[in-house]
């Protein structure tokens, strides 16, 4: 019995010295997101607390924290709480497979990627579990609205991976990554990279495809009825899934934990170090984009997802697949 | 080996439990939770026993597309409203005998499946297919349909693709009066079409929709 708890016991360590870390920077990130918005503003953004306006996010959960839950007294009350929960949950599970460097990774699993894109896939239930055990009018149609947009966008993700699992061969993140050494796959993909990245964007209901909580028609959307820690745990879920995108985008296409040029200066600085940097790097172009382009109308957004990307990325993988088969370039086993 | 028996019994028990709770829970929306509940228990198993990949495929195509598509028609529809109608009106007697119908004739098919089960290692032997230890699940299976039976797989995705196409045709209506957008009209349209000069002549003004 002892040697199973000493098990337990490390890997209960492993998952917390991923997942606060993760937490932290899921603030942090917060805080960067609204910098970049104010920047592009001409704004300040948040400055006041702490340095340069970091703690301004840990001051915003205090803050959270101590209001008061409501609870709807004609809501479904089991799957109104259940509803944040689950998006928290199921954004922090993800982070399990992910790798950091080439032996640092909690679960080095054969279907890594079917296993983020599964779980991403399931990321819809918190909103549409929120929006319906409100039982108000904006949360229902905001719940409805993200649903649909969801589910269509990730079949034009689905097949964006698809697209670089047939130049890789294997399901796993760091074989997906090993494949990239020599050359990123951002290079020879870099329209799929553009319809990953637009896709993403939709994914994670950011602008300007925000339309579940688009407050000028829906007040919040699916979070209109919740307040305090819960509104928060929809909060940071949301911002801890934008974060994976990134993570998921620059392992696809950026090479992640590798460095871009296999020489001195750069090899010094550790793999989780360019991890880390290409995460932030697309978070700062998911930032941008939020400043700066207007919110899609609905039946835009729907013709986009599927008369649109979903074509280009199949004609992709034919294309992709021909290549690859022609010059006997197929990855073997 | 216990962890792996404790493990397996929690997961199978909540997806029996779940599976009874879908006919047995009142609220019908509560019905598609516990359906959700049994196909992620029913995925953990597949993974238990080594098949990640089926257990991955059931968990994206089963709980994030199917299931979402479940909850959408329940929650629109308010199913609940309309089953106690059914219940209670006098023209219920035409659903029920139809609903015994087939219950009665799934039930029978089960208990051929199950009767079927003592065959199986013959089953087995008569279609041979040579399984390598060595790949992965997904490799293996792979091979399986996109190499040695591709053709009878093509068959059933044409199948398929004449059910989805017969779906659109069946509920595809052209309405009119709607307003929709043309993308190609709005970027061909060119500045004399839309923009006139007209010159006012004092006191009189112009009548613009002429």
């Amino acid at each position: 019995m002892p040697e199973y708890a000493s098990i337990l016991f490390s890997e209960v360590l492993k998952i917390l010295m991923l997942l606060v870390p993760v937490l932290v920077s899921v603030a942090m990130i917060v805080w960067l997101d609204r910098r970049v918005w104010a920047f592009v503003q001409k704004r300040r953004g948040p400055n006041v607390v702490g340095p340069f306006g970091l703690l301004q996010s840990l001051a915003d959960a205090l803050k959270y924290i101590f209001k008061e839950i409501i609870i709807p007294a004609s809501s479904n009350k089991v799957i109104f709480i259940l509803a944040p929960i689950i998006t928290m949950t199921l954004a922090l599970i993800s982070w399990a497979v992910i790798p950091f460097s080439e032996d640092f990774v909690l679960a080095d699993i054969n279907v890594g990627i079917l296993y983020l894109f599964a779980v991403s896939s399931l990321g819809v239930y918190g909103i549409i579990m929120g929006g319906w055990a409100s039982n108000s009018k904006y949360p229902f149609l905001g719940a409805i609205r993200s649903a649909a947009q969801m589910v269509s966008y990730e079949v034009s993700i689905g097949i964006i991976i698809i697209n670089v699992l047939l130049c890789v061969g294997s399901l796993n993140l760091s074989d997906i990554v090993k494949a990239q050494e020599n050359v990123w796959y951002i290079i020879p993909l870099f329209p799929m990279f553009v319809i990953f990245f637009i896709s993403a964007l939709a994914e994670t209901n950011r602008p300007p495809f925000d339309l579940p909580e688009a407050e000028a028609e829906l007040v919040a959307g699916y979070q209109t009825e919740y307040s305090g820690m819960m509104y928060a745990m929809f909060w940071l879920g949301e911002y801890a899934n934008i974060l994976l995108m990134c993570a998921l985008g620059s392992i696809l296409f950026l090479g992640g934990w590798l460095s871009p040029i296999n020489i001195f200066p750069f090899t010094v600085i550790p793999s989780p170090i360019w991890l880390i940097l290409k995460i932030l790097l697309l978070f700062i172009l998911f930032a941008l984009v939020k400043a700066i382009v207007p919110r899609y109308r609905y039946d835009q957004l729907m013709r986009l997802g599927w008369k649109v990307f979903l074509p280009l990325s199949l004609t992709w993988v034919v294309l992709t697949a021909g290549y690859l088969m022609y010059f006997d370039l197929l990855p073997g086993n | 080996m216990i962890a792996h028996a404790v493990v397996f019994y929690i997961f199978s028990f909540i997806a029996i439990v779940s599976a009874i709770m879908v006919t047995a829970s009142r609220n019908t929306v509560h019905s598609v939770f516990f359906l959700i509940l049994d196909f992620i228990s029913i995925s953990c198993l597949f993974i238990m026993i080594g098949a990640e990949f089926l257990g991955m495929i059931m968990l994206i195509v089963y709980v994030g597309a199917v299931a979402v598509l479940f909850l959408f028609v329940v929650m629109m529809l308010n199913v609940a409203q309309q089953k106690n109608e059914w219940f209670v009106a006098s023209d219920s007697s035409s659903h029920i005998p139809i609903g015994l119908l087939v219950s009665l004739v799934i039930f029978s098919e089960l208990l051929i499946i199950v009767g079927g089960w003592k065959y199986k290692a013959e089953l087995q032997d008569s279609i041979n297919i040579n399984l390598n230890f060595n790949l992965t699940n997904t490799q293996s299976l792979g091979n399986v349909i996109y190499t040695d039976y591709v053709h009878l797989f093509q068959l059933s995705g044409m199948v398929l693709l004449v059910a989805m196409i017969g779906a659109i045709v069946l509920t595809f209506r052209k309405r009119s009066g709607v307003k929709t957008q043309s993308y190609l009209r709005q970027i061909s349209r060119e500045r004399n079409e839309g923009v006139e000069l007209i010159d006012v002549e004092t006191k009189k003004g112009v009548k613009i929709d002429a």
